[in-house]
């Protein structure tokens, strides 16, 4: 009966598990990567798994290195989601290798060399798109446009296999500047932006996900769709998708307001690059963001400044892994000064008191 | 009478665990058939365990003290029928650790005579200090598990300026329903102890909070409650640790009790529901608290229901009583599934706080393995105080005590609702608790420490104080013996010189009574 066990209750638990929470946020990503299918075709499925592959190999080697057990935690999908995740930021038609060094990357650096689940102070992902950025520019910028399934235009499946494992496809001819990129170039030689933009900014297709991009982050319907659906589920709560959109369109009005000419506005900035997938599933990685709802509201403004900051003069056309990973870098230091009201006591730690006038312990 | 109109305030944090009442509080309150032996603990409450009146062999009245209260913060055990005392020994608690602790153990002859009682018809014209006396004479604690002397809450009056007294009928945990129960069919008996409890304190207003699943219970309070304009029935909305005597209260009252401090601090005092019935019928019957109310509950009893049990029955008789075991259960418990005490086995005794007996299946504790905190935040959200739940669990696994008690770990009130959550299933509360015993028995040391050392220093001052004056008392005596020796040898010289002048000694020849032995 119960002699063996005698820790303390509850005795009962919410149906709640590490494994259920990384399925619901899989299940959100689900739309999205689908679409990213269709419309990049058998390369960004070789890619998505590629990366997956090596990402979850890569965690069970680890855990056999470090004497854990392996089942529970392969089964619990993290490495799954980290992978899926950074798969969803790469170039679609990169070659396979990118997704292999990616994932690895993304396991080994990202996460187990800090002690594994729960331990990294980065997001995973985002350590391994900024690692493959910086050392694989090239490959890490082509874009391609869409060439849908089954239309005339999609490789077949041989060639697919061809563009992603054989490198053998001159894939330049077919390539094709995301939005944020043709901007900045052109930006970058004196155009202004009505320039830059005609012909090829196009609200509806970013909407829809029928423009160049990332395998899985063209579509802004459907990932917002899937924010909504963590929402709901109460896997993510409000406070940072929020306050890093909300802080992204605020920079994004302020400079568009002052001048119209090189600044775009904050539609183009909210539904471009990989803006709403970091903001409902990057940013909100529960291991790499603060525990607090103050502390969530400031990690989540402080992310949509840094997006916009660096979107907008750093060398780079898109900025939201380097933010995350800025971000990421604040967060203990966000928990140690933001912690909520101890029941009874003020802000200060020190019992409340009625009888004198209070001190600092409002609320 | 009821306000529907109420003003409630929002606690923060909470869970919603699933009620699983149903079974019970549908189920009137059965009377449990006599054991055939009562095993009666002389702890059943907080403070110093009560000490035994009778000897083995003695006949016993149903209501006889066995046991008289020892100290301030203690209560009395009485005689829950008549019979025989077989013996006053040692015997498992009806705690986790299922160690012996002193137990009567009484064998019912089968009559369930009274003893002569002192009945009270007027009870609201007695002196409170009347009715203080009565309560603690009585033996009552606090019936919703915590078991403090209730005499002692009433006596709270002379130490703070009180107006309002709470009566806790939340009944918060899963699966209890015996206040629920108790509600709806001895609504006029609390009614009655509230005004009693009201006289005792001295204070004109009571609020009886109910969560909002009883309806029925609220009804049956209401209208009984209807010709009192004192006392208010609350609805409160359903909300696990809604029971939580100071979140109940910021709940009603909207402030909250200062840290390391009473409800009493703010003017309020807390009791539950079934206690103060039992305060009502100590008062005006005179019958001391010898049985309750007990819930027996969970998946692997055949027929869950609500028994009214006499202290010291073992928990396999009420268990028999419901039915019996459908299956093993995964956790056998004292209390609800979210506060609740595991059991060591079925022989122990139920005692004056035992709400609920519980036998769970392995689908209803649902437990899982442990797996790393991922820092989902979710236990920070539930926290009804306020706390970093995950902060303080990581430093009190490595044992780390002070850090966690820096993050307000004695200010954690072990209602589980972060342990509930957790999606790592990681034994949060268990955590704190260890840590909690810990830094208890750390801070014990450390005085202890203290006190001897500054006893040690005491001594070893004394001593040298001692010694310094022995050795200035032995410097004098050589002193004057030498000036005696010198005077002699004068007196002789000058005896022989035949001059008589005398020379001043130096000190009078008292020596002991110098030193000054004090602290």
């Amino acid at each position: 009966m119960s002699q063996g066990d005698l820790r303390a209750g509850p005795f009962t638990h919410e149906k709640s598990s590490i494994a259920r929470t990384m399925m619901l946020v899989m299940l959100a990503l689900l739309p999205a990567t689908a679409f990213g299918f269709y419309q990049f075709g058998w390369p960004a499925l070789f890619l998505w798994l590629s990366t997956i592959g090596a990402a979850v190999a890569t965690e069970a080697v680890c855990l056999r290195i470090a004497g854990k057990p392996i089942r529970p935690f392969v089964l619990d999908g993290s490495a799954l989601l980290t992978a899926w995740l950074l798969a969803m930021t790469l170039p679609p038609w990169a070659p396979w290798w990118i997704g292999v060094v990616g994932g690895i990357v993304a396991i080994l650096i990202g996460k187990q060399v800090f002690g594994g689940l729960g331990q990294n102070l980065f997001n995973p992902a985002m350590v391994a798109r900024v690692v493959l950025l910086i050392s694989f520019p090239l490959e890490m910028t082509t874009w391609v446009s869409p060439k849908p399934l089954f239309s005339a235009e999609a490789p077949d499946f041989l060639s697919a296999l061809a563009i992603t494992f054989g490198g053998g496809l001159d894939i330049d001819s077919m390539s094709s500047a995301s939005i944020l990129g043709h901007v900045k170039t052109e930006l970058g030689r004196n155009a202004d932006l009505a320039g830059a933009l005609a012909g090829s900014y196009d609200p509806i297709g970013l909407l829809v996900g029928t423009v160049p991009g990332s395998l899985g982050e063209t579509s802004a319907l459907l990932l917002l769709g899937g924010g909504l659906f963590l929402l709901a589920m109460r896997i993510i709560s409000w406070h940072i998708p929020l306050a890093m959109l909300g802080s992204l369109a605020l920079c994004a009005t302020l400079f568009n307001l002052i001048d119209p000419a090189h600044y775009p506005n904050a539609l183009y900035h909210v539904l471009s690059g990989g803006a709403l997938l970091g903001a409902f599933f990057i940013a909100t990685d529960p291991v790499t963001s603060p525990v607090t709802v103050r502390g969530q509201l400031l990690f989540g403004a402080l992310l949509g400044l840094l997006v916009y900051v660096i979107r907008t003069w750093a060398s780079f056309p898109e900025g939201v892994a380097f933010a995350v990973m800025l971000a990421n870098g604040l967060t203990p230091l966000i928990d140690h000064y933001l912690r909520p009201r101890i029941y009874g006591r003020t802000r200060k730690g020190q019992p409340i008191s009625y009888a004198e006038t209070q001190e600092g312990g409002n609320g | 009478m009821r306000s529907s109109a109420f003003k409630l305030f929002r606690i923060r944090g909470g869970v919603h665990p699933e009620g699983r009442k149903q079974d019970t509080c549908g189920q009137p309150i059965r009377e449990l058939p006599m054991p055939a032996l009562l095993r009666i603990p002389l702890q059943q409450h907080i403070g110093a365990p009560a000490q035994p009146e009778v000897r083995r062999g003695d006949r016993v009245l149903k209501g006889q003290l066995l046991a008289t209260s020892q100290g301030l913060i203690s209560a009395p055990v009485h005689a829950p029928t008549s019979g025989v005392i077989k013996s006053i020994g040692k015997f498992p608690a009806p705690h986790a650790s299922g160690l012996p602790v002193r137990t009567i153990t009484l064998e019912p002859d089968g009559e369930d005579r009274w003893i002569d009682l002192d009945p009270q018809a007027t009870p609201l014209h007695l002196e409170p200090d009347d009715i203080a006396e009565r309560v603690a004479a009585a033996g009552i604690v606090g019936m919703g598990g915590a078991t403090f002397p209730s005499a002692v809450k009433l006596g709270l009056r002379e130490r703070f300026e009180l107006h309002t007294l709470v009566i806790n009928a939340a009944e918060c945990e899963p699966y209890l329903t015996c206040d629920d129960r108790l509600m709806r069919e001895r609504a006029h008996e609390i009614i009655d102890g509230i005004r009693i409890t009201l006289h005792g304190l001295q204070v004109n207003k009571a609020l009886v909070a109910i969560e909002n699943n009883k309806p029925e219970a609220i009804a049956a309070m209401t209208e009984a409650a209807r010709a009192f304009d004192e006392i208010t029935i609350v609805a409160v909305p359903v909300r696990y640790p809604m029971g939580s005597e100071k979140h109940l209260v910021q709940t009603l009252t909207g402030k909250e009790t200062p840290a390391r401090s009473l409800t009493a601090d703010i003017g309020i005092v807390v009791h539950n529901v079934a206690t103060v019935r039992a305060i009502g019928e100590a008062v005006r019957f005179g019958r001391p608290l010898i049985s309750r109310v007990v819930t027996v509950g969970g998946g692997a009893v055949h027929e869950p229901g609500n028994l009214q049990v006499p202290i010291g029955a073992p928990v396999e008789a009420l268990i028999e009583a419901c039915g019996g075991l459908r299956e093993e259960p995964a956790k056998l418990l004292s209390g609800g599934p979210m506060m609740g005490q595991p059991l060591p086995e079925l022989r122990v005794p139920v005692v004056k706080g035992t709400s609920g007996i519980l036998a769970l299946t392995t689908a209803e504790v649902a437990s899982k393995p442990t797996m790393p905190c991922i820092r989902c935040a979710s236990c920070v959200d539930v926290c009804p105080c306020g706390l970093l739940p995950l902060e303080m669990a990581n430093r009190a696994r490595n044992a780390d005590l002070q850090g966690a008690a820096d993050f307000g770990l004695m200010d954690c009130v072990s209602c589980g609702s972060c342990s509930y959550v957790c999606p790592a299933h990681i034994p949060l509360v268990q955590y704190f608790n260890y840590a909690k015993g810990a830094l208890v028995e750390q801070q014990r040391a450390k005085h202890k420490q203290e006190e001897t050392k500054r006893l040690a220093a005491a001594r070893a001052e004394r001593m040298e104080r001692l010694a310094a004056a022995k050795r200035e008392a032995m410097a004098k005596r050589k002193a004057e013996m030498a000036a005696k020796k010198a005077r002699e040898a004068e007196a002789a010289q000058a005896a022989e010189a035949d001059d008589a002048a005398t020379e001043p000694t130096d000190a009078p020849v008292n020596k002991l009574a110098e030193p000054q032995v004090g602290t």
